[in-house]
């Protein structure tokens, strides 16, 4: 049984074929990236994996299990979280309080209980606040805890909505371009942070990313899309090589 | 400026965070207490609406400030405690049990009227819900059988386990308890994982889904809570009154509930109190003015007109209403001299479904 894996996916919205029969398989533990030039279609095929679209066609499996056809809260609920593109973290709440969001799939309360704050919910809520501690900790965002996310600047932000991420404890954690708006030394960090993930961790990594520094330096394997199919697949250096893809970017020789 | 520094994590979920809030609401606690003694009969009048007000605007809030779903339907949400309230009396239901039924019977019209929120956004989900108003001020209005039509109900004064509470010092004090209840649940909720997934659903709706947030799950369950409340309030509003008909449960009755969240302060139970205060002060500050203006200026009907003019400067000059205002007053005190414009902006979150790409 694969850990996770999409076998002939694809999507269109009204004529644009978004992303067309595309399949790879991610094995457990390792840093997956997907490659492309812009409007590719690699975020969509994000959106289809959250089931944020539904699928035209095509079938997403993780641990066995056909994603395809649950409600979307379903999927944080397995163990997948993400992060976004654009960043799409609760504004007007505080660093903290995003974190507490991440834990929601772990919560052991009930509604009744809540309103009465029961000593049970007040047990729930000291170990979630534990739990989200560690990723504090280990993001380095102990600065910026009671901060309303709106005034930080876009660098930290970032960090904040991957820290919500692994607030979840996820088995698979998605990040849609995970550097992109950051400088060379954000950039340095989040490196070392997705190495971090994969081996202390020990989740699985499936990204999507256009700095190829960062792309070499902490990928397993390489995916390159454009217009929505694939057109290669190995290690980094492989498809950075590989015909098509420089093709792709650089245009068809003349 | 206080800086706390923390060294547990029951800290962040305590209800005071600190000596100086104990302190102060302690002292209100005392003032709202020994009311009957301080406040004259007219002041006591004011003080009930104030509570009463206040729950519904708790409900309001949880709603459409922690929610982000704007209702202008919570007309018909009072009516319907207060009519539930008022017809269980008259079959000699005791208070406790028909206060309950109130609350419960307005939580299950809740579910159904958020059912539509599971599917239209925005601007349209206002409208449905308006038009629930409408809907059920109709029906209240013809179902002469059942609710006296447009002669009303009239309602005896409360009475628990047979002691009647006549004076208004008796039925402050239900207020009081009842507002503190509701608020305690409020607070309660706020801090535990259904008030921040309220909260997430609020600020972004795609991302709260990816936390695992069932978006719809917890839409209906904060219509069903925030029409409770309004039923709590509506029931104790038919008490205060002792005489209710359809035309107290009009839209204009929506378009002030709606007010005392905005004007109070979007995302603050706080706001939900001042916002209270205000709305049922305002009449009483416009009748001075017309004792001041020559006879014929003000018009009748001024009440709605103000209200409107307000609403419009508020959300265009201080989106963060009283209980924001109130906060900047104290960060200018606390941070003197180094207070500076613009701390408290907002960043503006329109393109929201540009981002999502
Ligand atoms: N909701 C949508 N409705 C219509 N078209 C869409 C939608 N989402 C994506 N597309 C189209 O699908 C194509 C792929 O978009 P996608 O956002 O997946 O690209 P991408 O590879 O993430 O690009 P980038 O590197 O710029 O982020 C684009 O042509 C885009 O316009
Ligand atoms: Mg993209």
């Amino acid at each position: 049984m694969s850990f996770f894996k999409v076998e002939h996916l694809g999507i269109r919205f009204g004529g644009v074929v978004a992303v067309d029969n595309v399949g790879f398989e991610v094995k457990r533990g390792e840093v997956f990236t997907i490659i492309g030039p812009n409007g590719a279609g690699k975020t969509t095929i994000f959106n289809l994996i959250g089931l944020i679209y539904p699928a035209t066609r095509g079938r997403i499996l993780y641990q066995g299990r056909e994603l395809t056809g649950l409600p979307p809260h379903r999927v944080a609920e397995l163990g997948i979280a993400r992060t976004f593109q654009n960043i799409e973290l609760f504004e007007h709440a505080t660093v903290l309080q995003n974190l507490l969001i991440g834990r929601h799939r772990h919560r052991r309360t009930s509604l009744w209980r809540e309103m009465l704050f029961t000593s049970s919910v007040r047990q729930a809520e000291i170990a979630q606040r534990e739990a989200v501690e560690k990723v504090i900790d280990f993001l380095e965002l102990a600065k910026v805890r009671d901060s309303l996310v709106a005034g930080l600047p876009y660098g930290v932000r970032k960090v904040v909505e991957l820290g919500r991420a692994l607030a979840t404890e996820p088995r698979l954690l998605l990040l849609d371009e995970p550097s992109s708006g950051l400088n060379p030394e954000e950039t340095d960090d989040m490196a070392f942070w997705i190495e971090d993930i994969k081996r202390h961790l020990g989740i699985t990594v499936l990204m999507v990313e256009h700095d190829m520094n960062l792309v070499s330096r902490v990928s397993d394997r390489v995916l390159a899309l454009n217009m929505g199919s694939v057109i290669a697949e190995g290690t980094a250096a492989e498809v950075q090589a590989h015909p098509a893809v420089v093709e792709a970017y650089l245009g068809k020789a003349a | 400026m206080r800086f706390i520094f923390k060294t547990d994590y029951e800290q962040d979920i305590r209800l005071f965070r600190h000596g100086g809030q104990r302190f102060w609401y302690g002292v209100l606690a005392v003032l709202l207490l020994l009311a009957p003694w301080w406040a004259g009969e007219y002041v006591m009048s004011q003080l009930h609406f104030i509570l009463i007000y206040s729950i519904v605007g708790f409900g309001l809030m949880m709603l459409t400030g922690f929610t982000g779903q704007v209702s202008l339907g919570h007309a018909a949400f009072l009516a319907v405690g207060a009519y539930t309230e008022a017809l269980l009396q008259a079959a000699g239901v005791p208070f406790v049990i028909s206060i309950g039924c109130a609350a419960l019977f307005t939580a299950v019209l809740g579910l159904i009227v958020g059912l539509p929120a599971l599917r239209l956004k925005g601007i349209y989900l206002t409208i449905a819900t308006l038009a629930f108003n409408v809907i059920v001020e109709e029906i209240i209005a013809r179902w002469h059988s059942l609710t006296g039509g447009n002669e009303g109900k009239h309602l005896k004064p409360v009475q628990i386990l047979g002691w009647k509470l006549e004076s208004d010092a008796e039925f402050y004090y239900l207020c009081l308890v009842l507002t503190v209840i509701c608020c305690l649940a409020c607070v309660n909720l706020l801090r535990s994982p259904t008030g921040r997934a309220f909260v997430a659903i609020r600020d972004s709706e795609v991302s709260a889904s990816c936390m695992g947030v069932h978006l719809a799950k917890y839409k209906t369950i904060a219509f069903a809570f925030s029409a409770a409340l309004t039923g709590i309030g509506g029931a104790l509003y038919a008490h205060k009154l002792a005489f209710i008909s359809p035309e107290q449960f009009t839209l204009f009755q929506s378009i002030e509930l709606i007010t005392i969240v905005i004007l109070g302060g979007i995302g603050f139970l706080h706001g939900a109190v001042l916002g209270a205060a205000f709305i049922i002060v305002l009449p009483q500050l416009i009748s001075i003015a017309k004792g001041w203006l020559p006879e014929g200026l003000v018009p009748a009907g001024m009440q709605a007109v103000v209200f409107g003019v307000i609403l419009v400067l508020v959300i265009i000059f201080e989106p963060l209403g009283l209980y924001g205002r109130w906060l900047k007053i104290r960060a200018w005190f606390e941070l003197f001299p180094f207070y500076r414009k613009g701390m408290f902006r907002r960043q503006k979150s329109y393109m929201k479904s540009e981002r999502l790409r």
